[in-house]
């Protein structure tokens, strides 16, 4: 990188936390020059605004299809881009696909500069996937605290059970319907709200 | 083949055949576990499917002929066994173009050529005042329609590229942009239309069978490697769709099929604006004024649903008209190579002599008649056009 000035890179993405872990991982790895980039409207101009050497934008973004416009030459296109990876490398298409980012490289950028972003992308994506899932993960545990403590309480009023048997109750009860303890203590609530 | 076909769509009116396949169950009784993913971008869409995400989708027919040509990116060819709609798309202007065209306008309102000239003199007037260039919102630099607004308003010498700013807009954003004046018109499928109509902000000026009376819009489009080595799973496929097009094109089913798409999970709009479109019947200005039309979209009746080669040939003639790509004898072969009316007809077990006859006639409303053999010479009948760089 040393001799050569950093590329500008533009982030194109709506998920301001997803953007600021890219663009953490790029400034840590030297590419200093990042613009993000969350307002969808009139997304060329704000582009060529900025001039930038390569736009990273997610999968999730129906923008998407403007930037292809970049392919094209017209009054409204300044500086077209290239594909951006070589048709040869399948690997990293499938890698950045799988990730949910695509990358357009302005015209003229050397594919050795290309490769370590595009890698770095690929990766702090993934990175970002797996926090969500983690999330997703831990709110649905805490949900499913929250209806198992309720069901308990039923339980333990309606047929007089201590806590601890009341728990065993739930816990047998779902592994001989094979079901989360989560989805019987549900039914209970439910159940129990009906006969009301 | 493991695990379902994963198919990948686009919320749109013209992926009904497909949609209604698949929640009726005619994939199931061809023996065929379908997954059906909602895309929100064609860029997507034709990424997934070229590296194997997705083994079919709901595709422009244009973007299956450029992915074949490796125009716009990397190089696939792709096979569409199956034409997914005829027309479908509206051309819509704000109320303020609207004004200004009817009041240019010498003829009658629905003559493309009519509108074409009506829309030179406003270009015309607005440069003399130093006004901004029109604004015109299209979905896809390889898409019917960006080839259908250049067609219609180059008939009347308005230079596409020079004359206005033709910008690519995601469907979902078409009518917000025209709602905020960041887009004085836009040209797109179903619903998008009717929904800025029914929000009082536009007015519909022209349903595309007034510019091309028969033109091929999107396609089922697979991997041509992935059809040879599953021609069983395709032919399957071509069957169950046909099954989707011939209910939706019974009138006594419009009700359950427009219920169908409606769905969230699929197209996500009011089923009345699906079923609207599906009779072609539709609201064209906010003061409620109706227009009906046998052409507006056609899933499976006069042979919608068999692909026409010479279609595929026009929409390339297209893409070298606007400097897309330059003409040449062997990409025009790949491009009506991508259209299979051979998969098509061996799926539904008919030879290719008793085939229902293909539109044949693409009747456009200016220029000469399209013949695939003489591309050249149907070019070179048009003044306006670009030269690729």
């Amino acid at each position: 990188m040393s001799a050569e000035q950093s590329p500008k890179i533009v982030i194109v993405d709506e998920s301001p936390i997803r953007a600021a872990i890219l663009e953490e991982g790029l400034r840590e790895a030297g590419f200093t020059e990042v613009v993000h980039i969350r307002e969808m409207q009139s997304l060329l101009a704000r582009i060529y605004a900025v001039d930038p050497d390569i736009i990273l934008i997610d999968l999730e973004n129906p923008s998407r299809d403007v930037l292809e416009q970049m392919f094209q030459v017209s009054r409204a296109v300044r500086r077209p881009i290239a594909m951006f990876v070589d048709q040869s490398d399948s690997a990293s298409i499938q890698a950045s696909v799988e990730a949910g980012v695509s990358a357009y490289i302005v015209d003229g950028l050397k594919k050795e500069r290309i490769k370590p972003i595009l890698d770095l992308c690929v990766s702090r994506f993934n990175a970002f996937a797996k926090l969500q899932e983690e999330l997703e993960r831990t709110k649905s545990q805490l949900e499913d605290r929250k209806i198992i403590e309720r069901a308990k309480g039923i339980l333990m009023k309606v047929k007089g059970l201590t806590e601890d048997e009341a728990y065993v109750l739930l816990r047998s009860t779902a592994m001989r319907e094979k079901k989360k303890i989560g989805e019987i203590a549900q039914s209970i609530i439910t159940a129990s709200e009906m006969l009301k | 083949m493991t695990g379902p076909l994963r198919i990948g769509f686009i919320p749109l009116v013209d992926a009904a055949a497909l949609i209604v396949a698949v929640d009726k169950g005619f994939t199931a009784v061809e023996g065929l576990e379908v997954e059906l993913v909602r895309e929100v971008s064609w860029s997507n869409v034709r990424d997934k499917l070229n590296i194997g995400l997705f083994d079919v989708a709901h595709l422009l027919a244009p973007v299956a002929i450029a992915s074949s040509l490796g125009l716009g990116h990397v190089k696939v060819p792709i096979a569409a066994p199956f034409n997914l709609g005829i027309n479908g798309n509206a051309i819509t202007v704000s109320p303020a173009l609207h004004a200004a065209l009817m009041e240019e306008i010498d003829g009658d309102r629905f003559d493309p050529l009519a509108t074409a000239r009506a829309l030179a003199r406003v270009v015309a007037k607005r440069r003399k005042a130093g006004a901004e260039p029109l604004t015109f919102g299209m979905t896809f630099p390889f898409s019917t329609h960006n080839y259908q607004l250049r067609f219609w308003m180059a008939a009347a010498g308005v230079d596409p590229d020079e004359d206005v700013r033709l910008v690519v807009l995601p469907p979902p954003y078409m009518v917000d942009s025209l709602a905020n004046g960041h887009v004085d018109a836009f040209c797109v499928g179903a619903p998008w239309n009717s929904v800025a109509v029914d929000l009082g902000i536009g007015h519909i000026l022209h349903f595309v069978s007034d510019i091309l009376v028969h033109a091929a819009e999107k396609v089922l489009a697979v991997r041509q490697t992935w059809a040879e080595k599953n021609s069983e799973t395709v032919a399957a496929l071509v069957r169950a769709a046909v099954k989707g097009a011939a209910f939706i094109e019974q009138p006594e089913n419009r009700i359950e099929a427009a219920r169908i798409l409606a769905r969230p999970e699929r197209i996500d709009v009011d089923a009345e604006v699906v079923q609207r479109t599906l009779d072609g019947r539709l609201k064209i200005s906010p003061d409620g004024a109706m227009r009906e039309s046998g052409r507006y979209l056609l899933v499976g009746r006069e042979g919608a649903g068999r692909p026409d080669p010479a279609q595929a040939a026009w929409l390339y003639a297209q893409m070298v008209r606007w400097g897309q790509t330059a003409l040449s004898p062997e990409a025009l072969v790949t491009a009506m190579g991508v259209f299979r009316p051979d998969l098509y007809d061996a799926a539904v077990g008919q030879s290719a002599g008793t085939a229902d006859a293909p539109g044949g006639s693409f009747g456009a409303f200016a220029g000469p008649a399209f013949d695939p053999r003489d591309v050249a010479g149907y070019l070179a009948s048009f003044d306006v056009a670009r030269r690729a760089r």
